[in-house]
């Protein structure tokens, strides 16, 4: 079994990359986007937020720049894909690979360290409650407020116009929805989302590192699989929870997976055991439906 | 209204593909008038339509829509002065999207799309109301998924959608072609229904010379690009589907001859 702490610390890094299964969502499901930008713009929120901490900037004020530059690197992507009809997926590369050697321009160094500088959570270690639970429980506050602001704006118009682009684009230009800017709008929304979790992710840790963003695409798309595994297709409320269920859940399978000897697999299996889990995820569905297709 | 100027459409202008679809076509319907398009495979009703609705920009020629020049204005551009029921229910509706959010999609065409809630009280019963119309009994599974729907259903849902947001203009493709003879019918009478009590501008594209004689106040044909009959009041009523087939299987007949002396 695992350790309290060994859990909770799955259960914050499972909120985490929350939002990075959050802004998987709005792209893979929502737009229908396969947007693999989010490899480079998660790393990007890291590094973002960690300069400007390190530089004595406001660590709130930081996370939002992050943002910001998260929803700058979707806007590339989205350009290149609309302006110049780049396929979808090969945009998103295009972008990742640049922000390899852009997070390191904004770094100047592979890593950085945020140790003793003072992060989003400082203000609330020291309040009596232990710091095991302090920061699964800020990330959740986070990830919940997120989740009702993404969900309120899919059901709004706006959001319908973009759901409809995803599913139908031709019937939404025939409604007068301008398909192109909701490309625009979806992969800034969704890189914004996944660059926060980056930040938060070095203000969890006490790091940024340029490497951390490898694999962030298939830890988020395991967590929408997942979510959608668990709850089936009934409302972007029910998904949006799912999205976060499924992050936490696929952080503690790791956990379980890796921390249990009889296994006899160590850290380095780690991208293994991924797809492993994420296959697994893909076929449930498929024997629950009553058999795999031939 | 609807105002058509020497309307010329050429695809893959320059390569040896090039097909002229639209040879100056000139065509002015009055605001009201419900008019159906016959004419063979390839004759170019499809680019007419889509000239209209902004799919197919015109390489020559003006095209008005009330008093807009919209002649460069792409679909979305130009979708609150057109609505449009497609030939395949699919296309018309969104297959991922429940009935009433639909609903919500179209009742906002061509208007500014906000962060308002798209589905409050008031608009869910207005929604409701009007898919009672129908009496399809929709008004009960407004939660369920558009593709639970049969393509009946979807067209009926489409034609709605079509009358929500104001427009000068409603588009019908082939909207009755995909259905069974049953539903066809329904549709066609619901479709009159809508015209009239809104007063619609209306172009309707059919296979069937029935529907496009006993339908609306006009017929034109179209043949190789160019508009060859058009017939309204008096002489509309006299023509018969005979005279309609004579007439299509006489312009097949030029065309066969032309390909004769090319071979002679």
């Amino acid at each position: 079994m695992l350790s309290q702490i060994a859990f909770w610390g799955a259960v914050e890094l499972g909120l985490v990359f929350a939002f990075v299964a959050i802004g998987v969502f709005l792209t893979f499901r929502v737009l229908d986007f396969p947007d693999l930008t989010v490899d480079g713009s998660f790393p990007l929120g890291a590094a973002v937020a960690a300069v400007l901490i390190t530089g004595g900037f406001n660590p709130w004020l930081a996370a939002a720049i992050a943002m910001v530059a998260g929803a700058l690197a979707g806007l590339v992507t989205a350009f290149l894909n609309v302006r110049f009809r780049i396929l979808n997926l090969l945009a998103s590369i295009l972008t990742m690979i640049a922000l390899f050697s852009v997070n390191l321009r904004v770094m100047g160094k592979p890593n950085v360290a945020l140790i003793n500088a003072d992060t989003m959570l400082s203000p609330f270690f020291g309040l009596g409650m232990r710091e095991v639970y302090v920061r699964p429980l800020f990330v959740g506050v986070l990830v919940v407020i997120a989740v009702v602001l993404v969900w309120r704006f899919l059901e709004s118009d706006a959001g319908l116009a973009m759901r409809a682009t995803g599913a139908n684009a031709r019937m939404a230009r025939a409604q007068g929805v301008d398909t192109r800017r909701q490309v625009y709008l979806g992969l800034a929304l969704s890189n914004a989302l996944v660059a926060l979790g980056g930040a938060l992710f070095a203000q969890t840790n006490g790091f940024a590192d340029v490497t951390s963003g490898v694999g962030t695409i298939v830890v988020g798309l395991a967590a929408v699989i997942i979510g959608e595994t668990l709850f089936g297709a009934r409302g972007i409320l029910l998904a949006l929870i799912g999205c976060i269920v499924g992050s936490i859940l696929y952080r503690i399978a790791i956990q379980l997976a890796l921390s249990t000897d009889a296994l006899g697999l160590k850290a380095s299996d780690l991208n293994l055991v991924t797809a492993v889990l994420v296959a697994v995820a893909l076929i449930l569905p498929q024997l629950r439906r009553g058999g795999a297709r031939s | 209204m609807i105002d058509l100027k020497n309307i010329h459409v050429t695809f893959g202008k320059g390569t040896p593909l090039q097909k002229e679809a639209l040879k100056g076509v000139s065509l002015t319907i009055e605001q009201g008038s419900f008019v159906t398009v016959i004419g063979s495979n390839g004759a170019g009703k499809s680019t007419l339509l889509g000239v209209l609705a902004g799919d197919v920009l015109p390489n020559e020629g003006k095209v008005t829509i009330g008093t807009t020049d919209v002649t460069r204005k792409p679909t979305a551009a130009r979708a609150g002065l057109v609505a449009r029921v497609f030939q395949d229910p699919l296309t018309g509706s969104c297959g991922a999207l429940s009935i009433e959010e639909n609903l919500a999609l179209a009742a906002r065409r061509g208007e500014r799309r906000g962060l308002k809630a798209a589905l409050g009280p008031n608009r869910r019963s207005h929604f409701r109301e009007r898919v009672a119309e129908l009496n399809l009994g929709l008004e009960n599974r407004m939660k369920d998924r558009m593709d639970l729907l049969s393509g009946g259903q979807r067209q009926a849902v489409s034609l709605v959608m079509a009358t929500l947001a104001g427009s000068d203009v409603l588009l019908l493709d082939e909207h009755t072609a995909a259905l069974d003879p049953g539903m066809a019918e329904f549709i066609m009478r619901l479709t009159q229904r809508v015209v009239s009590e809104r007063k619609l501008t209306t172009l309707m594209v059919t296979h069937s010379m029935r529907q496009a004689l006993d339908f609306g106040h006009r017929t034109i044909m179209l043949h190789g690009g160019e508009i060859v009959l058009d017939v309204s009041g008096e002489s509309r009523k006299d023509l018969q589907v005979e005279d309609l087939i004579a007439m299509f299987r006489r312009m097949r007949n030029e065309t066969l001859d032309d390909d004769a002396l090319l071979i002679g």
